[in-house]
């Protein structure tokens, strides 16, 4: 039963990852920076808990306070440019991350060892869950109530007046501009709840495997992490959660007998993926058509309300 | 109302505009017309904002604009519509409006909060009104990119009058339209212009202009060739030989 309860954690922060890119990419921002978020939201709660000995809940919103900074200050820079060249430069961000994270010593000495992230050997000790006596099952619960929260948050974002601005702003910048919204500034936004929900997922995942190091969050991770996303679709929170777990329970553990075909079969599924379902499992259509089928009257009601 | 003084855009040695002045009255119906390529829509993206001007001014109710922002400009009291249209075309035609509500116009009315949480009962009943204007009421819930080309038009000027403008700039609006949808657009424009709007239209159509215009501007290679009444720009010959050609 530990395997699945740990799976469940997996897909937990993953699918914080996913949603952390799901709220840029619904500005129409292709960002690979979003590992690097969750590199320092790792690193931050990790030390807090380890060297500081902070409560995990504390040490989690700070990191993802620490990762949200982070992302507000890339998110100036490097939202003025845009497509392709917007990828290379949260890339280059994302690695510059990690790179930081090869070179970053910080150890204190505790009784007889010294603890804290030391450079490329990474940062081990992570413990606060079994140092509390967590069980798995109360550590997958505690995941997938942040999870639900965070989902929860966007899932009624998406309902509001803001969320459709960041589709408004995904759709066509120039309109956007031309009805009055201010497209560095929702952008910026964007990336900064983006940045506090990798760094939350971060410190969840620094928890959870006890030793971090800078090959955790490499370009894979912000790979993923786009995948989520595009995979579920960017119209409902739903689509990145069907699509981690897809990803990560059915893809990466269901195939795992498949050795390095997996991998392959990962690559044509997003290939057939996008060709199939352009607008992600869960576009806009498929979206209201679901909406009308669980509640027609209650969809017109709460349109017409609005 | 509107200002342009020795307004120039040069795109490397390209001089789509160059040096134009024009000044529109409040209240009136202003056309802008031309051949293709003769500056028109980039005048319009200058008024906006969208390009800023290589030389010129443009002064709005007596005030500079070229330091304003591009989403700034539509709390000064500028909306437009754009030649091919650009609606959010995976919003609801709902959501489209909503979108101009986000005008800072409207940001007085309720603090942050209220309008980030209850934005829409408050504006409610100005969408609401939009629609039944437009005649699309009925497709409230549907997405804008479902709509006929007909209906985008509508939504699209819809979205330009929820923001509340005093100028309205209307690029190309008859593009792609049958002789029933010019005919009412014209009686459209006539109305906007009843309710107190000033209105400034880029247009091909020739009827149309000549229709519902109070004065026109006529621009060739970015220059202005003409201006006065319909009429009197109908009867330059500068105007015709820049439509016609040359009689040799």
């Amino acid at each position: 039963m530990d395997f699945y309860y740990s799976l469940a954690q997996i897909i937990g922060f993953h699918t914080l990852l996913g949603l952390s890119a799901y709220i840029v990419l619904q500005t129409g921002q292709v960002s690979l920076a979003q590992a690097g978020f969750f590199a320092i939201g790792a690193y931050v709660a990790g030390m807090l808990t380890v060297l500081a000995g902070w409560h995990l809940v504390p040490a989690m919103l700070v990191a993802g306070l620490g990762a949200a900074l982070m992302a507000c200050l890339v998110g100036f820079p490097a939202l003025r440019v845009r497509g392709l060249m917007l990828v290379i430069a949260t890339l280059a961000f994302g690695e510059a991350v990690r790179l930081f994270f090869f070179n970053f010593d910080y150890q204190i000495a505790k009784g007889e060892v010294k603890i804290g992230p030391l450079g490329g050997e990474g940062f081990r000790q992570i413990r606060w869950f079994p140092e509390n006596g967590w069980t798995s099952l109360e550590v997958m619960l505690f995941v997938w109530t942040v999870v639900a929260l965070v989902a929860g948050a966007l899932w009624w974002n998406d309902r509001s007046r803001f969320g459709a601005v960041l589709r408004a702003v995904g759709e066509d910048e120039v309109a956007a501009q031309s009805v009055g919204i201010n497209l560095t500034a929702v952008k910026v936004t964007a990336m900064t709840i983006g940045g506090f929900i990798a760094g939350l997922g971060g410190a969840i995942y620094a928890h959870y495997t006890t030793h971090i190091e800078h090959l955790n969050f490499n370009v894979l991770l912000a790979t993923f992490a786009i995948a989520y996303p595009i995979l579920g679709g960017l119209r409902s929170v739903f689509g990145t959660i069907v699509a981690a777990i897809f990803v990560q329970g059915f893809l990466v553990e269901g195939l795992r007998f498949l050795g390095d075909w997996r991998n392959l079969l990962f690559g044509a599924l997003i290939v057939l993926a996008m060709n199939l379902r352009p607008h992600g499992l869960i576009d806009a259509a498929t979206a209201r058509r679901l909406a009308r089928l669980f509640s027609r009257e209650q969809w017109r009601g709460e349109q017409r309300r609005a | 109302m509107l200002e342009v003084r020795g307004l120039s855009k040069h795109f490397g040695g390209v001089r789509a505009v160059d040096g134009i002045d024009f000044s529109i009255r409040p209240g009136e119906v202003f056309g802008l017309i031309g051949p293709n390529g003769s500056g028109k829509s980039t005048t319009v993206n200058l008024v906006c904002g969208l390009y800023q001007p290589t030389a010129g001014e443009i002064l709005f109710e007596g005030k500079d604009i070229a330091p304003v922002p591009t989403h700034r400009r539509l709390s000064l009291g500028l909306a437009r519509t754009f030649q091919n249209i650009r609606l959010f075309a995976n919003l609801t035609v709902w959501e489209n409006l909503w979108m101009a509500e986000n005008a800072p116009s409207h940001r007085a009315e309720t603090r942050f909060l209220k309008r980030w949480i209850g934005g829409r009962s408050d504006a409610r009943e100005r969408i609401t009104k939009a629609l039944e204007f437009s005649g699309l009421a009925h497709r409230a819930d549907d997405l804008a990119g479902s709509l006929a080309f007909g209906e985008q038009r509508r939504l699209e000027l819809a979205r330009a009058l929820a923001a509340k403008p005093r100028l309205l700039l209307l690029d190309e609006p008859a593009a792609g339209m049958n002789a029933e949808e010019i005919a009412q657009l014209d009686e459209r424009i006539r109305a906007l212009q009843q309710q107190g709007y000033t209105i400034l239209l880029i247009e091909h159509h020739m009827e149309l202009v000549m229709a519902v215009t109070d004065r026109v501007c006529v621009l060739n290679f970015g220059r202005k060739i003409a201006e006065g009444t319909p009429a009197e720009v109908q009867a330059d010959p500068a105007v015709r030989e820049a439509y016609l050609g040359t009689a040799q």
